[in-house]
């Protein structure tokens, strides 16, 4: 039976993977398809994807129309559950009233984490990306190249399904041949978009995201993914299957009951689970390592938190993968007399640089788009093409005042009308109302549209958390503190994709909805917001500036590998989710060798 | 446009959005909710929600008289579709306003403060409540008020307050399937491929599939 209670574990696992989404169900996944005996725990509930998604549901079905609320901020509908900004009973602190140094934490506590909602944009960090200190001088530099990580970015393509092109751009690397699926058709914005903007010298190609627009390559991907090992390759073969196309309908914020997309639940999970070697509990609230003789770990303690019982767990091997700032917070948690500052923070740096996406918005009315026929256009949701960084050569010329690049995101479309469809258009329709508003309905709606900046954010000292000296959550375990700095590669950085995103408007024959705004510290998105926090427990060359090396293993305790985005020593443009589960996966395979040579 | 840009346009639409908690400041553990309202961070998705299904309405049947007749200026029915109050949205504007969160709790005052406003100035003008005008006289206070900038200082506040009315009628009408249908929104439907937009319409707007990205 492979979800268990605390009271039924077995008396020793190969590994404790703490945490359920992109990087712990990539962890199990390799680990017990590869034939180690693996416990994962999950602070959450159960979740199960089949029977509890929304699909199909329209808002007048829901409360408030669907509308977002403290309890579901992402709107009604979306996949999260217990979770968002807040959770109940597990505050977290900002140091400060300052708005510009908060930190907004968004957490998922339930099976699979945050890759129930995500927006599944799956981007590959390029070559300069790794070593973006080496380029330019500031941050850090990855303590591993592209070309180490570029195999396993191809695995995770193949297994969990990504649709994209390789367009042989700077930075923006192409995928290995068959790895990919084919991108969906672009809508019609996205083709007025494509148009103008590269009349303004900024490219627009196919977007990348985790959505099947067509079934998996069952025949020849099982062999590519487990060379060698013919019982894994049966097992994901046979799930493979399992896995429909996308239908092109419903949001895949809501997640897929069909397994259309990738949730951690719907593509890790089921193959894992099917090998046997794989048990989970859920809620299951891990705080601390133990540690055992040698100086190595013992396992984890956990509160079930359906009793509040405490209970422990042991493993040979402990993999973090919490999401980053939870990861942190188990290791700055399990204090002994040898860590007396925090598990594996010889070093002093956990906690240390953490970084987010730096995020800026922008919207506009079309005309062109307006009274157009009716159209479908749900699509695969978001995405179906997007702006890599253009302008590589200029930025290292010293030329934009800012270091780092950003890519575009953009929205369009005639979209299911929810309540902010037509709300707010008095600054097209000058107030109208009665018949005359029902005719400017019909004529703006799907004439907007909205552009998303992405950006790269270089780690700081005055961004981290730390564990605060008195609030504790209602199990009792001490929460996080935050504080948060922007420097002017970020603030400058947003001001620019400001005036990017009004040129490619007005490009567009459009009109920009209130202003481009010139002012970056008024433009960028607050820290934590974009959802994308990396960083904490930085990977690095040394003991004495990281906390792990190359494979994600703490330099202190050799059998506790933290497997999420904690270790990202920068955080590139790319949305962070696919170098996750590439990272994930790399470490898995070392910490296999290493079970295998009895190095642990 | 992903799900975060759609929440800021939403929020953006709607008058002094509070600051949602969002982490503790200082030690002071402050919840965003009272306990137990609302629907909780684990309510049934599949479930069919109906207004007063979660919480009382508060409506009195004078306010939702001069709700439904605010709705139906503002959405009447026309050839092509049905009026507001035939699909429902003066019972979505009772559920917006009793409804336990800050949002709709920021909102209660500005649309009950009103719709008293709108009877006093009807009232005022007409020696009736706004109900009970006739349609040019409804228009006459509506149109002092339907264009917040462009308004008399003394219609300020009531100029506010019909900007938000119209978003959430709206908001309340285009979100049901007749609202759908007046739109001519056709998805939300399972399809074996997803073929883009037709060349015809392509080459009116003067694009071409040689533009699409490549594949």
């Amino acid at each position: 039976m492979p979800f268990l209670t605390p009271a039924t574990l077995n008396k020793s696992y190969d590994v404790i993977v703490v945490g359920s989404g992109a990087a712990g169900g990539q962890s199990a996944y390799t680990l017990s398809m590869e034939g180690a005996k693996v416990l994962m725990l999950e602070a959450g509930r159960k979740y199960t994807p089949e029977t509890e998604t929304p699909m199909f549901q329209t808002p007048e079905q829901g409360p408030l129309r669907g509308a977002s609320t403290p309890n579901k901020p992402f709107g009604f509908y979306d996949a999260t559950i217990d979770g968002g900004w807040e959770v109940p009973g597990e505050p977290y602190v900002q140091s400060t009233h300052d708005a510009a140094g908060r930190f907004d934490w968004w957490r998922a506590r339930m099976l699979g984490g945050r890759t129930n909602h995500w927006g599944r944009i799956s981007l590959r960090n390029g070559p300069y990306d790794f070593k973006a200190h080496t380029r330019d001088g500031l941050g850090f530099d990855w303590p591993l190249s592209y070309a180490d990580l570029a195999p396993y970015y191809d695995k995770v393509e193949l297994l969990v399904g990504i649709y994209g092109s390789n367009d042989g751009l700077e930075n923006t690397p192409d995928s290995a041949p068959g790895c990919l699926l084919p991108p969906p058709k672009p809508i019609v914005s996205d083709l007025l978009i494509a148009q103008r903007a590269r009349r303004l010298g900024v490219p627009v190609i196919a977007g990348h995201r985790a959505v099947l627009t067509r079934q998996l390559d069952f025949k020849t991907s099982p062999a590519r993914l487990h060379p060698g090992n013919p019982t894994a390759q049966m097992i994901i073969a046979a799930d493979m299957q399992r896995r429909a196309a996308c239908i092109w309908a419903t949001p895949c914020g809501r997640g897929c009951s069909i397994r259309a997309n990738y949730q951690s639940t719907t593509v890790h999970l089921p193959p894992a689970l099917a090998t046997g070697n794989l048990d989970i509990v859920t809620d299951a609230m891990a705080h601390e390592i133990t540690l055992g003789k040698h100086g190595l770990a013992s396992g984890v303690s956990f509160i079930d938190k359906t009793t509040g019982k405490q209970y422990h767990a042991a493993a040979r091997v402990v993999v973090l993968a919490a999401s980053s700032c939870e990861t942190v917070r188990i290791l700055l948690n399990s204090k002994s007399a040898r860590f007396p500052s925090g598990l594996a923070n010889s070093s002093g740096k956990v906690g240390r640089y953490l970084m987010d996406t730096v995020g800026s918005s922008l919207s506009g009315q079309i005309p062109l788009l307006e009274n157009l026929p009716p159209l479908n256009e749900d699509g695969a949701s978001e995405s179906h093409v997007y702006a890599p960084w253009w302008l590589y050569r200029e930025q290292l010329a010293g030329k934009l005042g800012f270091a780092r690049g950003y890519h575009i995101e953009f929205g369009g479309g005639r979209r299911m009308p929810d309540l902010g469809t037509l709300a707010g258009i008095e600054w097209l329709t000058g107030g109208s109302y009665g018949k005359k508003f029902k005719d400017d309905a019909r004529r703006y709606y799907g004439s907007f549209v909205g552009f998303d900046g992405r950006g790269e954010m270089i780690a700081n000292k005055g961004s981290y958390c730390e564990i605060d000296p008195q609030m504790k959550d209602k199990f009792g375990i001490p929460v996080l503190r935050f504080h948060w700095k922007w420097s002017e590669h970020e603030t400058r950085q947003a001001a620019h994709m400001q005036q990017t995103f009004k040129e490619i408007i007005e490009a567009m024959g459009g009109r920009v909805h209130g202003e481009a705004q010139t002012d970056g510290a008024k433009a960028i998105s607050a820290g934590g917001s974009i959802i994308h926090e990396v960083g904490g427990a930085i990977m690095g060359k040394k003991a004495t500036t990281s906390v792990t090396n190359r494979w994600g293993q703490t330099w202190d305790v050799k059998n506790v590998f933290l497997a999420d985005g904690a270790v990202f020593p920068s955080n590139a443009d790319k949305n962070p989710t696919l170098t996750i589960m590439a990272l994930a996966w790399r470490a898995a395979d070392h910490i296999l060798d290493m079970l295998r040579r009895k190095d642990l | 446009m992903d799900r975060r840009t759609t929440i800021k346009w939403m929020l953006a639409a709607s008058v002094s959005m509070p600051l949602l908690g969002r982490g503790v400041i200082g030690v002071t553990a402050v919840s965003a909710l009272p306990q137990g309202q609302g629907y909780g961070s684990d309510p049934d998705l599949t479930k069919i929600f109906r207004p007063g299904d979660l919480w009382p309405l508060i409506l009195t049947p004078a306010q939702r008289r001069t709700a439904a007749a605010l709705c139906d200026v503002i959405i009447p029915a026309d050839s092509v579709s049905p009026s507001a109050t035939s699909v429902g949205v003066v019972d979505f504007l009772a559920e917006w306003v009793s409804a336990p969160y800050p949002h709709q709790q920021t909102d209660r005052p500005i649309i009950l403060d009103g719709l008293a406003w709108m009877d006093a100035e009807g009232l005022r003008r007409f020696g009736k409540e706004f109900a009970a005008l006739k349609d040019t006289q409804q228009h006459l206070i509506c149109d002092d008020i339907c264009f917040e900038p462009r308004a008399q200082p003394a219609f300020a506040q009531a100029a506010r307050f019909f900007a938000r009315y119209r978003d959430l009628t709206a908001g309340g009408y285009y979100s049901t399937p007749v609202g759908r249908k007046d739109l001519q929104y056709i998805g939300n439907v399972a399809l074996k491929s997803f073929e883009g937009p037709p060349l015809d319409l392509l080459q009116k707007l003067g694009l071409s599939p040689e533009q699409m990205p490549r594949g």
